[in-house]
């Protein structure tokens, strides 16, 4: 847990510099292309283009920050909202909501993700609408059980035999109580977000160039991978240990909140 | 039947989902796809031929009423059906797909029996790692580094393209591996579950060794919920392989659905995008029916509740 959150700490520090450091990662040195890593020169060494790629690695650092933060953020909002709206309902509601959910969870993988953005067009703000389109079902279907195990319980049936709104008993009674499964479900959903980014941008759906993505570097250096493999390892090995230690914390954080015993009850 | 019915529904918000991609298409297609600067007769030429003059309701039920007769419209950039592009291509990604399911059975179910067997142990340490690192490496970095290793430095195998029954090995692992590092730990809990049981304490007091008791006593019980997590892959093979392919340069349904989201043939990509979700549920479906026949608890719960 503690080396996870190290990892994600160094992450967030690495997306700043990228934006604070007078950095230039789109300065080009065709005498230097594919320079391999130096201490002198670029630490990390130089892509097709001579491009640093320590430089471009920061770059990628705060692409991926931001929309792993601002898709997490809109999923989870919208996505409990909902869910909980169908399970403190209940009846129709529930019914097409829950329609709603399957017909989501019917897109495999990327699959609905990689649709949207292919009729959005490229662009980080499209990358972000496509992932929480995809991404709200999961919070939706947390939160749906989660209300439905709760809403019976005394404080939740005196609050509305007062005469409280469905709004203020959801949010004053209920979402503190569900909280803990939903930062769980936000940990892991950092992590897919992540992977998702760079995977629309290594098939050119996501970040644009001249703008530097892990994925979109991945992308460009598999062309080069028998001339220059660090072009592929260093943003790969930075993808890898992000989703790693996003993936680690959830653990991490579902075996010290004991969310698993707490749905059993 | 009510599971049938209900993927009837679903099925059915898959398609209408599926039409209205098209509606969020910033600004006119018609620009979009042909650029600024083409003549308005062209433009008129091509948003008939799209039937973008049309109501988007009515193009809906016809989009529907095409499904039926299993047309899924025609290319815009290869004049072509549609189906018939999905069609060609389909032998090559199901092909890719099986053998990854393959690559999925041949890890998880060894790895996973024998991490239950030495629980805590050594071997249960790595198969915990391993699944780590399965679940947190993308296909397409482990792609290129697969294709680093075997190809270039070992030179053992092709680096892409399907010309040699070899070539299907790294695209395989590739899309196999971390899918198999999900089954494996599942497999793993769900036999650890079993092992619990008071049928096993009995078997295990007769004098039945613990691997014996594993193998065949726990792990046909234990086979359930992985048979359910096996299906929602075999599922998920088919779009994880659209990254998979465009890695390896491997002619299937995947690449097809690059290509056409590249040249913007808008029929073709709503065309793939619908195969591999509807694949997805029907798999599913099955997967839920084979259920049933391997355990008959769950048709008997289902008839107490009704």
């Amino acid at each position: 847990m503690r080396l996870s959150l190290l990892i994600l700490i160094l992450w967030v520090v690495a997306a700043i510099a990228g934006t604070a450091l007078p950095l230039r990662p789109d300065e080009i040195h065709l005498e230097r292309l594919f320079a391999p890593p130096a201490p002198d020169d670029a630490w990390l060494g130089r892509d097709e283009l001579g491009r640093s790629l320590a430089a471009r690695l920061l770059d990628g650092a705060g692409v991926s920050l931001l929309v792993a933060a601002v898709t997490v953020l809109i999923s989870a909002v919208v996505g409990t909202a909902i869910g909980a709206l169908a399970g403190y309902l209940g009846g129709w509601w529930d019914r097409v909501i829950s329609r709603l959910i399957e017909v989501f969870l019917a897109f495999p993988g990327l699959l609905l993700a990689i649709a949207l953005a292919a009729f959005l067009g490229p662009g980080i703000d499209n990358v972000i609408i496509a992932l929480s389109v995809m991404g709200w079902v999961g919070y939706a279907r947390l939160a749906r059980n989660q209300v439905l195990s709760l809403r019976q319980r005394e404080h939740v049936l005196a609050a509305v035999a007062l005469g409280r709104r469905a709004p203020d008993v959801i949010r004053l009674h209920l979402l503190p109580l569900m909280l803990a499964p939903l930062l769980v479900e936000a940990s892991y959903g950092v992590a897919s977000a992540v992977i998702a980014e760079a995977g629309l941008s290594f098939l050119g759906l996501g970040v644009q160039p001249p703008q530097a993505s892990w994925g979109t570097m991945i992308r460009e250096g598999v062309r080069y991978l028998l001339v220059a493999p660090h072009l592929v390892v260093v943003p790969g090995v930075a993808l890898s240990l992000v989703v790693l230690a996003a993936n680690l914390f959830g653990d991490g954080l579902r075996d010290r909140l004991d969310v698993t015993s707490r749905n059993r009850q | 039947m009510q599971r049938l019915f209900d993927t009837a529904v679903v099925l059915f918000g898959v398609v209408t989902l599926v039409f209205f991609l098209s509606a969020v298409i910033p600004g006119d297609p018609v620009d979009v796809m042909l650029g600024e600067h083409a003549s308005s007769a062209d433009r008129e030429a091509l948003r008939s031929a799209m039937g973008l003059d049309r109501p988007l309701l009515v193009r809906w039920g016809d989009y529907l009423a095409g499904l039926v007769r299993g047309d899924l419209g025609s290319s815009l950039v290869r004049s072509r059906p549609v189906a018939d592009l999905i069609a060609e291509r389909l032998p090559a990604t199901l092909s890719m797909a099986l053998a990854a399911f393959v690559v999925i059975l041949l890890i998880a179910f060894p790895l996973g029996l024998l991490a239950a067997q030495f629980k805590d142990g050594p071997l249960d340490r790595a198969a915990a790692v391993f699944a780590l690192l399965g679940q947190s490496i993308p296909n397409f970095w482990l792609g290129p580094l697969l294709v680093l290793l075997f190809s270039i430095q070992l030179g053992w195998l092709p680096v892409s393209g399907n010309e040699s029954p070899a070539a299907i090995l790294l695209p395989a692992l590739t899309l196999g591996t971390s899918l198999a590092a999900v089954s494996m730990r599942m497999l793993r809990a769900s036999l650890l579950e079993v092992l619990s049981q008071d049928y096993l304490r009995t078997a295990r007091a007769k004098g039945v060794s613990r691997f014996r008791a594993i193998l065949w006593h726990a792990f046909p019980n234990a086979l359930l919920p992985v048979v359910t997590l096996l299906g929602l892959q075999l599922g998920a093979l088919l779009s994880g392989a659209v990254i998979t392919e465009v890695v390896f340069a491997w002619p299937g349904i995947g690449s097809l659905l690059i290509d056409a989201i590249r040249q913007r043939d808008y029929p073709l990509i709503q065309g793939v995008v619908l195969v591999i979700a509807v694949a997805y549920v029907l798999i599913n479906l099955l997967t839920d029916l084979l259920l049933r026949r391997l355990d008959p608890r769950i048709a008997a719960e289902e008839g107490e509740r009704v």
